[in-house]
């Protein structure tokens, strides 16, 4: 069987790009090979560790478990793009403040789970938390500290 | 691993959803949230010919109420199911079991009748229409047919749903005031496939259980009605005594396959652990002692 490619056309991180692509390439190779923004990252590649996780059309998805042409039109959003927005500065200052990373592979994913968990402006227990976080593995084990830094976020943008 | 190579055509309309499947038969695959697809293909389990993209079917999407039944949307989105007022009203049992299902991202993600179609034995959605006597509507180029819940399932992956048809709506019957749900899973991590779980849905009045329905799911190959057990449950008040009985009689109900997760015999011990559970909780729920 032939390579069977699609021209795609979507935005990423606020600038709109069109590639001629194979059709079975997902939104992660489509990003970091394709754009460069290697911010996302490919770890297990069948949905279950999360470090693969992008926003598409404002929802946290796994960027694995998505083709890049089905993304055709939509508004997708890396960690590089999320950074620049400043969404997350606090939390990524926090993250350095209480140590939540170690070797850092997991970090983007985390960070962009978070980010839809602190978007919701609710008040989250530690469990509620986890639970919440639960998609996102962290091989370091570094489970803790990654609370820890969500958990004072959340409770410092509620009192602001 | 990289997916192997294949065609994808998005489909336009539901006709056209049809017709591409009438057209490619068992060596098309439809695309629907892709969240237990895309794996298979990335792990190289699948490889079919030709994937038939159907998220741009606006048609498919939704939850509404028709008189006592929610009619939800195949395509209708985890996430939409579990925010929904409309399924925390009238579907308790569903909106208990929705925080289960998987993780934040891949709810975001997944569809009600992606799950419902692919018939995984460790899903929740499956038992949950099960146990509460729902109807699910497939259509292929022919027209639509209603297959009742009790006739969809018939095996690992395997359902009543012919290959040149697509599910389009899910049609359960609002929960009856009267009545009590429940739903418990068992599992390594939150989100993560269950080891076990149980959907009851069933009258208790005064600790007396009745028109109780059991559904396990997780240790079987296909979600199943525990029908000795319930044998052994309506008409009686809930004691020591009818627990004993219950997880008696549903030894002959289950017959657990083992997998990394565990043995069969402890997969039957965990489903009698939870229907206990499952019938306090109801019973609680119902305002008796639990």
């Amino acid at each position: 069987m032939s390579e069977e490619m699609v021209t795609v056309n979507m935005t990423v991180n606020g600038e709109n790009v069109t590639k001629t692509i194979p059709v079975r390439m997902h939104l992660v190779d489509f990003v970091r090979t394709e754009l460069g923004f290697t911010g996302s990252h490919l770890g297990c590649e069948h949905g279950v560790c999360g470090a693969c996780s992008v926003r598409v059309d404002g929802d946290v998805v796994r960027g694995c478990l998505i083709l890049a042409a089905q993304a055709e039109g939509a508004e997708v959003v890396t960690i590089e793009g999320l950074t620049d927005t400043g969404e997350i500065s606090d939390l990524q200052d926090k993250f350095v403040e209480r140590n939540a990373l170690q070797c850092g592979f997991c970090t983007p994913g985390m960070l962009m789970t978070a980010a839809e968990l602190l978007a919701q402006k609710s008040d989250m227990s530690r469990e509620d938390i986890r639970e919440f976080m639960s998609g996102n593995y962290c091989r370091c084990t570094g489970y803790h500290a990654i609370v820890d830094a969500i958990e004072s976020v959340n409770n410092t943008r509620l009192k602001g | 691993m990289k997916a192997p190579k294949f065609s994808y055509t998005r489909a336009t309309s539901l006709d056209h959803a049809l017709e591409l499947l009438d057209k490619h038969g068992e060596d098309g695959r439809i695309l629907a949230g892709g969240q237990s697809l895309m794996p298979t293909l990335n792990m190289r389990l699948s490889q079919p010919e030709m994937l038939i993209d159907i998220n741009g079917l606006d048609e498919l999407k939704g939850i509404s109420l028709d008189g006592d039944t929610v009619c939800i949307g195949a395509l209708t989105r985890h996430v939409e199911v579990m925010n929904s007022d409309i399924v925390a009203e009238h579907l308790p049992l569903i909106a208990e079991a929705m925080p289960h299902v998987a993780h934040v991202a891949i709810r975001n993600r997944g569809t009600i009748g992606g799950s419902v179609a692919l018939a995984d034995p460790a899903a929740e959605m499956p038992a949950c229409i099960l146990a509460l006597g729902a109807t699910l509507v497939v259509q292929g180029t022919g027209g639509k047919r209603e297959i009742p819940a009790e006739e969809f399932f018939h095996g690992l992956y395997e359902t009543a749903r012919a290959e040149n048809e697509l599910l389009v709506e899910i049609r359960i019957p609002s929960q009856k005031a009267d009545k009590v749900s429940v739903f418990l899973e068992l599992a390594r991590r939150h989100g993560d496939f269950a080891i076990a779980g149980i959907a009851a849905y069933g009258s208790v009045s005064g600790n007396t259980v009745n028109d109780m329905r059991l559904v396990y799911f997780a240790s079987e190959d296909k979600p199943t009605i525990g029908t000795n057990a319930i044998a052994a449950l309506n008409g009686k008040t809930w004691s020591d005594e009818t627990r004993e009985a219950v997880s008696a009689a549903l030894e002959s109900d289950l017959e657990p396959m083992m997998n990394l997760h565990g043995s069969a015999a402890m997969k039957l011990h965990l489903q009698k652990v939870l229907t206990g559970r499952a019938m306090d909780t109801a019973v609680a729920r119902a305002g008796g002692a639990a």
